[in-house]
């Protein structure tokens, strides 16, 4: 298992800058999940460190080698790709043998190699099918197992669930997650899925426009979100721009023109952002930071809409122009109507206050 | 860690230079050279000699003179066939489309797999066996002669008509190809919506059908016009002079090689200018296919006189296409020099065909034109797959031009491409290791490989084009060097493609005979060459039975390539 540094590293394509001064550290056995809406650059990056693109800028090393430009047939990867790439000339067993082959092993080592990889994916008695004979699953597990059965330094999934329906997507996911974890290869994952990013990782690179945005554990990353683009691209947000009032001790009094007006804590101040009294900052309260009754930051106010989804109920509150969106776990029965009052408070520990 | 650990990595010279982005221009750079030298040399050598002479002009000066209107006539005569040429194909191919697309009959079937017997035919035998068939002394003509105890034949195919009747018969059926998918394609409902507003059968032709056929249409014009423009053997076999191809192929023979190059530049500046039209209206057009697989449901002809009418016309439709191919195969039994003045031959052998096989002379051209087409085919493949995969995988600035480049020779009639050879290789130069082509061996072969330029090149992108990046990619990233991951992964799987080309390109280089009858080198007289030969020396049999030959051989082709690229054949034209 190797571990990947990438040092000050940027790509162009003709004029556009693809990828902006990225400095990371990838852990030894890690899974590292590269996470962003399309364009974010993170296809680019993982193509940069399969060997498919050069950086314009920059250093890759594996370990201490440095591969920044080294051929991809020669840094001993597996990647499974968002097509899934399969030989549609060979079988199951031709298709994962493919890697063992140029390693040169002997017939006997790559049939029982082949063997047992297909036994780990659940492809069990399927290895002399055709790929068009395979479902779209079971074809996602040939890649997976043509990938890991080279044994790889470092495995890069492109994407890899994109094509699968969500009841299968959630199965897979769980899959490789187990597979991974007993092979303990260093895997670095692309996705625009927040949901899989979160229940995979290790850790999570957040990118937007070839930058990074923030660096972190899914606790991290959904918790404490350095900036705005991490907190409304993780989860859901209610995200208010808001005027700082004051800073007494430990505690900060934001308030906004609709005469809303809350107190949080200072250690929720996004790291490195520096405020005054009478700045505009952003506000972030995720729903399920409100709780019923009175506490912190008591809301009284009128439900505009009400949504029921079985876990939770959702209440939507109004002031002026601004909307919040409570989310309270229904444990009665009874649930309350559009145009009730209702009574909420969000605990200080849960209010965050973000810049840019 | 795998057992075969992973190569060092070294930054040394060759991995900076692949690495480098102008590292690609070094990979292209053969396929330019040899675009350059022979296609755009053999071109500029023409273009300069067609200015040579004591006034630079003299030469167009001549061409576009008034006292002596034979190359104006011929330009004229040129045009005015094509256009007549495109306007019978049109007629022809679109109606047998629709009949056949949106009808049902007794015999529709047969008519349907016979509609592409034209394509079967080489242009040479083709026309040949249309001369026999209706010519002055053809066997039809003389039947109703002597029917009605005539002194004269009634009728009979000769001149510029001669020419239209036989581009009609082997060029509409570009027409029909592209009518008949685009019908495919056009959904019924519309023509019932258009039923159900109130409009007339005609209204719903006039305002419906022909503005959705449109496209095909405009298109198969402009490759049909080109494809006249560039016609010679109807020309020559019905003996019309006054024609682009023809004066320049006298202007050859009567050693006036200037004026050959004049007219060559003027022909190939009238092709070029409609290639470029073509490329230009096919990138424009964009297929509109808003209801996808509808299944067009074919009106049953079932009144009783027009069932009759309809089983008439089938059979005289099934019989003209069929015909061509009978005769050939009736003529290649008669014995020589029997057949004078009768309806059909009288006396019957074997003898062509066993001296097909066994007499040297009659098997030398054979053997020469499968020698030259092979030799011609393998650089056809080198050459097309190089180049379809520097088209579709690589980057670089030039690719249209290298597109158009390797198109222009195929656009280009094979008479200009053999006057353009003529101009560069009859003295030494440096792209032919200083040797002279012409007169030799080797210009027949390099003429076979300039024309089909396109053929393995196209098939081979098609196929390319459907071949996932990502595949390639995947070989890669599990080890497989470049080398390794072209041969067990990209070769297998565009294989039905390139095999596809290759049968074409070698079917049409045994057959090539526009640009063979200016270059051939009596030596290794390609088959065509023989075929025109033993005509001239009234040798019809030896003559029919070298064309049943060669559409044998064209049969097998099709057939091969039908089942490798499973029922689209027509991709590749």
């Amino acid at each position: 298992m190797k571990a990947v540094r990438i040092n000050d590293v940027s790509k162009k394509f003709g004029d556009v800058l693809s990828v902006h001064d990225l400095e990371l550290d990838i852990k030894s056995g890690e899974f590292f999940t590269f996470l962003g809406p399309s364009g974010c650059g993170k296809t680019t990056t993982l193509r940069m460190i399969a060997g498919f693109y050069y950086p314009s800028k920059g250093k890759i090393y594996f370990d201490n080698q440095d591969v920044t430009t080294l051929q991809p047939n020669k840094r001993n990867i597996g990647m499974v790709f968002q097509n899934y790439a399969l030989f549609p000339h060979m079988t199951v067993d031709e298709n994962i043998a493919f890697g063992l082959e140029i390693r040169k092993y002997d017939k006997k080592t790559i049939k029982e190699k082949v063997d047992r990889i297909r036994g780990l994916v659940h492809l069990g008695p399927l290895g002399s099918r055709k790929i068009n004979e395979l479902s779209g699953g079971q074809q996602q597990r040939v890649a997976l197992a043509r990938a890991l059965v080279i044994e790889p330094d470092i495995l890069l999934l492109d994407e890899p669930l994109s094509n699968l329906d969500a009841k299968l997507r959630e199965e897979t996911r769980i899959e490789i997650k187990r597979i991974q974890s007993e092979l303990g290869v260093t895997t670095i994952y692309v996705t625009h899925d927040q949901t899989e990013a979160m229940a995979m990782s290790d850790r999570i690179m957040v990118m937007e426009n070839g930058i990074v945005k923030q660096i972190g554990t899914p606790q991290e990353i959904y918790h404490r979100p350095n900036n705005r683009f991490v907190a409304t691209f993780i989860g859901e947000t209610n995200l208010l721009t808001m005027k700082v009032k004051s800073i007494e001790g430990d505690t900060i009094t934001v308030e906004n023109d609709a005469g809303l007006t809350l107190q949080g804590l200072t250690e929720n101040l996004a790291a490195g952002l520096q405020i005054n009294t009478g700045d505009e900052i952003y506000v972030s309260i995720r729903p399920e930071a409100f709780e019923s009754g009175p506490g912190d930051n008591t809301i009284t106010s009128i439900i505009e809409l009400i949504e029921f989804t079985g876990v939770s109920v959702n209440y939507f509150l109004r002031w002026n122009d601004t909307t919040l969106k409570a989310m309270i776990i229904s444990r009665e029965r009874a649930i309350m109507q559009a145009g009730d009052t209702i009574e909420l408070h969000i605990p200080k520990q849960n209010i965050y206050f973000l810049g840019e | 860690m795998s057992k075969k650990s992973v190569d060092t990595y070294e930054a040394n010279w060759w991995s900076r230079l692949t690495q480098s982005r102008y590292f690609v221009y070094i990979l292209i750079s053969p396929l330019f050279l040899i675009l350059f030298a022979y296609v755009i040399y053999p071109f500029y050598t023409t273009f300069v000699q067609s200015f040579a002479g004591e006034n630079t002009l003299v030469n167009y000066k001549k061409f576009f003179s008034l006292e002596s209107t034979a190359n104006l006539e011929a330009l004229w005569n040129s045009f005015y066939i094509s256009i007549i040429s495109v306007i019978c194909c049109a007629v022809v191919g679109v109606m047998m489309a629709f009949l056949l697309e949106r009808y049902d009959f007794p015999g529709r079937r047969l008519l349907s797999i016979l509609v592409l017997v034209p394509m079967a035919l080489p242009p040479l035998v083709g026309v040949l066996s249309f001369t026999f068939l209706y010519g002055e002394s053809g066997i039809f003509p003389r039947l109703f002669q002597q029917l009605f105890q005539l002194e004269d034949v009634p009728f009979a195919l000769k001149g510029i008509w001669g020419v239209i009747v036989v581009h009609t018969f082997t060029m509409y059926t570009y027409f029909y190809l592209t009518a008949s998918a685009a019908i495919k394609g056009l959904d019924p409902s519309l023509e019932e919506a258009a039923t159900s507003l109130g409009a007339s059968r005609i209204r719903v032709w006039r305002k419906v059908i022909l503005p959705m056929l449109t496209p095909s249409l405009i298109a198969s014009s402009l490759l049909v016009f080109m494809v006249s423009m560039a016609s010679y053997t109807a020309p020559l076999m019905f003996g019309v002079e006054r024609t682009m191809t023809m004066q320049i192929y006298l202007s050859r023979t009567n050693g006036n090689l200037d004026m050959a190059a004049t007219q060559s530049t003027i022909l190939s500046f009238v092709s070029i200018t409609f290639l470029l039209i073509m490329r230009w209206y096919q990138n424009r057009r964009n297929y509109q296919n808003l209801s996808k697989g509808v299944s067009v449901h074919r009106s049953e002809v079932s009144s009783k006189p027009l069932k009759f009418i309809a089983v008439v016309l089938s059979f005289i439709g099934t019989l003209i296409l069929i015909l061509p191919i009978l005769v050939l195969i009736l003529i290649s039994f008669s014995k020589d020099g029997a057949w004078t003045i009768q309806i059909l031959p009288t006396e019957y052998t074997l003898d062509h065909y066993k001296a097909l096989f066994t007499d040297e002379r009659t098997w030398r051209p054979i053997w020469n034109s499968l020698q030259m087409g092979f030799i011609a085919t393998i650089g056809n493949i080198i050459f097309g797959v190089a180049a379809a995969y520097a088209m579709v995988r690589l980057n670089f600035k030039g690719k249209t031009m290298l597109d158009i480049l390797i198109t222009i020779p195929w656009a280009l009639p094979g008479t200009v491409v053999a006057v353009n050879l003529i101009a560069a290789f009859s003295t030494e130069s440096v792209f032919t290791f200083n040797q002279v082509l012409i007169g030799s061996f080797w210009i027949l072969p390099l003429a076979y490989f300039i024309r089909h330029l396109p053929l393995v090149f196209r098939s081979t992108s098609a196929s390319l084009m459907q071949l996932d990046q990502s595949v390639e990619e995947a070989s890669r990233s599990l080890g497989a060097s470049w080398l390794y991951t072209f041969r067990r992964i990209v070769i297998p799987l565009t294989l039905s493609g390139v095999l596809a080309g290759t049968l074409l390109a070698f079917v049409q280089s045994i057959g090539e005979f526009v640009a063979s009858i200016l270059i051939y080198n009596t030596s290794t007289i390609p088959l065509s060459v023989a075929i025109f030969q033993k005509l001239y020396a009234f040798k019809f049999g030896t003559a029919c039975a070298y064309g049943v030959l060669q559409i044998i051989l064209i049969l097998i082709v099709l057939i091969i390539s039908e089942r490798l690229s499973k029922g689209s054949a027509g991709s590749a034209i």
